[in-house]
């Protein structure tokens, strides 16, 4: 065992994680606690970390209810149409009604927002984005979190949640290692809050080689934001519901603002409107969802998915057009640099100026994320006025576990959050845990030196495994007793692609192979006690890893129990093709009880709070 | 594309190791400089290249898809509050653009809450956050529904 300094740190509210969730939590928890301690822990570092780190061109959530645009109940009617009917609409109403408030500060703190030169509002780049210079909106946010945390600790991997040891589900704190010092970190904390990231690179990625981390979704994101409460027993919520995304291909450049604000549109390599050629097909398999206004973003990866089958592809995203003019083909390209520069490099390298030439599309692998056009996450209580009773147990955005909260990707059922959402959850999440620890809820929580003793066992161990094993060969990867950490993610991804839905498959997958998914994904389980890391790099490696596993077990358990295809162009249940509203019009919910590593499996009903009155049908 | 560092530009200062967001960027024991130990793990956000004060790191198109000779070089100025690019083609086009990056002295204009004014007694107990509802500029309460609104299953 190598001799590793503990550090002990207790505090009132300890933050997980320091992207856009985790910064919006440190702030708005010292405007409630005052006198209270407040520490962030970040794996990387709080300036340039998380789905935000290189930028962003858009805030893609803000409501504009002082210019009368649109209400919170509009974006739960758009949420929900676009989630095929299932999310928590007391959560999303509930974000909705706060994000205005968010984006005004940040507008305040110098994040570049453009303005529409008539009307002197936000620049709109569709219904519900609006565009921004968002190089430095990470670094931004990150100062707002350092002026309100007594701490920030930077390049700490969080790997467990501590639990007390005098009530039975009541969080005690977190454990984790310091990557370039080596050092154990212990933090007993009276309420936790988890804001990391959701889960790229647990399906196989399109690129393998050297651009295997050029996924659309930041390789550091390694499901923590599930692992972390899937470990100690919180409840989980549509794991199922990952989501695949239609991007310029290769560098995954993002294509909202082209659809929406550069108005290009998408046609097959023989000119045509292949959305159209789909429809019937898809009406048989999910009834009217295909008539909703907008089209459900599944439903359009669908069509796409349906048309390279049939051999109509490359699928082309028409550029030609808009990119004659000079404001519109800077906005193009400002906006890949300002959030996905990693496209700009593909179409120079290419040649690909979509001035002259239709750049191509691609469908990615499947991501696990909660903030997108997605839902995946922890099962949380909603707020007192807006929650009914299957939804409210006293705190807002607290898990199933006590004084355990969750923001950004963590929380599952609230979608389209996004950047500007995931922070003012945050923000409700730190009210919410400084609440908790006002009422006294957070007494007498025993953390023993024993339990920390024996995190501190497990964290280390691959070192361990590692400098054994390797003085058993002469030399190279190849052990008979350890798997390094890239070997164990290329085995997780493989299974995941084969048999849960991933590229190599057309997002297909069934009882069958879920099941053998299942039993291959113990195996991994159990050989990752065996993984091996060089170096306190490597262990954070392999501490992703283990996270990820977990979040893929999660995974592939939801996708089982729920027998339909709900989003036809995120996965297909081969053995259940239809969308079926009569037993499936329902949240997904599971328990793994830390002590056997058994899933349990509920369905939860789906409160629709918003009625349809402004609901719109398409006019085809 | 994945990073790379210039042998001759960089003097080791460990910029790039302090802000990486995957932790790739660590100084070799051997030439003391900086390398990308991991470049397939590289998201290519150009977060070292910025930091870099020397313009040390640059990024190759990663070997899988992308072919040689293109360059795309920033160079980030916090004192002018702006962002620089400069994209060259595999076939020599060039294309330059310019952005801000923030309206505002660096950090001058973020609160420290800790000297703020108090929240009132009793809004721990209310739905407002910091700032509202003020801050939602509508001049109106924050929203709510009532729940006698609230349908269970497929009504939608």
């Amino acid at each position: 065992m190598p001799k590793n300094k503990t550090v002990y740190e207790n505090c009132d509210v300890l933050v997980v994680g320091g992207g856009m969730a985790g910064t919006g939590a440190a702030f708005e928890a010292r405007h409630w606690g005052r006198d209270l301690k407040i520490i962030c822990v970040e794996k990387a570092n709080i300036d340039r970390s998380g789905a935000v780190a290189q930028g962003l061109y858009a805030i893609n959530c803000y409501m504009g209810m002082q210019w009368g645009e649109n209400q919170p109940e509009d974006h739960v009617r758009y949420a929900r149409n676009d989630l095929m009917g299932l999310v928590r609409e007391d959560l999303g109403y509930d974000m909705a009604r706060h994000v205005d408030s968010t984006v005004h500060m940040f507008d305040e703190w110098g994040l570049p927002m453009m303005r529409n030169e008539k009307t002197g509002r936000y620049q709109r780049e569709g219904k519900w984005q609006i565009m921004i210079h968002g190089e430095s909106y990470k670094p931004i946010v990150a100062e707002a979190a350092k002026k309100s945390a007594d701490k920030i600790y930077n390049r700490i991997m969080i790997t467990h949640l501590l639990m007390d040891e005098n009530k039975e589900n009541r969080v005690g704190g977190a454990v984790g290692f310091n990557m370039r010092t080596g050092n154990y970190h212990v933090f007993r904390a009276k309420t936790v809050i988890v804001a990391a990231g959701g889960a790229s690179h647990i399906f196989k990625p399109r690129a393998v080689g050297e651009g295997m981390g050029r996924t659309w979704y930041a390789p550091w994101s390694n499901g923590s934001a599930y692992a972390l409460p899937i470990a100690v027993g919180a409840k989980m919520t549509q794991m199922e519901n990952r989501i695949v995304l239609c991007r310029f291909k290769d560098g995954y450049g993002p294509v909202g603002a082209y659809f929406l604000h550069l108005k290009t549109y998408t046609q097959n390599a023989n000119g045509e409107n292949y959305e159209k050629k789909w429809y019937e097909q898809t009406k048989k398999l999910v009834g009217e969802y295909i008539d909703h206004h907008p089209t459900p973003t599944c439903l359009r990866n669908h069509a796409f998915i349906q048309e390279v089958m049939a051999g109509g592809g490359p699928i082309h995203m028409v550029t030609k057009e808009a990119f004659q003019d000079p404001h519109l083909e800077t906005i193009g390209w400002e906006n890949f640099l300002g959030m996905t520069v990693g496209q700009a490099v593909v179409w120079a390298s290419q040649n690909i100026d979509p001035k002259y030439q239709n750049p191509e599309l691609t469908t990615s692998e499947p991501y696990v994320m909660g903030s997108h056009a997605t839902c995946s996450g922890a099962w949380v209580s909603g707020p007192e006025d807006l929650s009914p009773p299957e939804y409210f147990w006293g705190y807002n955005r607290m898990t199933t576990v006590e004084g355990l909260f969750g923001a950004g990707d963590t929380v599952g059922g609230s979608a389209h959050k996004f950047s500007s959402g995931s922070f003012t959850e945050g923000r409700l999440a730190a009210k919410a845990a400084v609440k908790y620890i006002q009422d006294q809820k957070a007494e007498d929580i025993n953390v023993s030196e024993n339990q920390c003793e024996n995190f501190r066992e497990i964290i280390y161990k691959p070192l361990e495994n590692y400098k054994v094993g390797r003085n058993e060969i002469t030399a190279g990867t190849v052990s008979p007793s350890y798997i390094l950490p890239i070997q164990g993610l290329q085995r997780l991804q493989k299974i995941m692609d084969e048999y849960v839905g991933g590229i190599s498959f057309n997002y297909m997958t069934n009882e069958n192979t879920l099941k053998k998914g299942l039993e291959l994904l113990d195996w991994l389980q159990e050989d990752l006690e065996h993984v091996g890391a060089e170096d306190y790099h490597q262990l954070m490696r392999a501490w992703e890893l283990k996270h990820r596993t977990l979040t893929s077990q999660c995974v592939t358990e939801h996708t089982l129990f729920r027998e339909e295809t709900r989003w036809p162009g995120y996965y297909y249940r081969g053995d259940h093709m239809k969308l079926d509203d009569e037993n499936w019009h329902c949240l997904t919910v599971s328990r793994r009880d830390p002590k056997t590593g058994k899933f349990s499996m509920e369905k939860m009903p789906v409160y629709h709070i918003i009625d349809d009155e402004e609901k719109k049908f398409a006019a085809s | 594309m994945s990073t790379f560092v210039y042998m001759t530009k960089c003097d080791g200062c460990g910029h790039c190791v302090d802000i990486c967001p995957s932790d790739i960027m660590h100084i070799d024991p051997t030439t003391r400089r900086a390398v990308n130990i991991e470049p397939n793990m590289c998201w290519e956000c150009y977060s070292c290249v910025k930091a870099c004060p020397n313009e040390a790191i640059d990024a190759r198109g990663y070997a899988d898809f992308a072919p040689m000779g293109h360059s795309v070089r920033v160079l980030r100025e916090e004192e002018k509050g702006t962002i620089s690019w400069r994209i060259k083609f595999r076939n020599g086009t060039e294309k330059n653009f310019v952005s801000p990056i923030t309206t505002k002295p660096w950090g001058e204009y973020i609160p420290k809450l800790a000297e703020a004014d108090e929240p009132n007694q009793g809004e721990i107990n209310s739905q407002i956050l910091y700032s509202e509802p003020e801050g939602l500029n509508t001049k109106k309460e924050l929203p709510t529904i009532s729940k006698s609104s609230f349908k269970k299953g497929v009504y939608y």
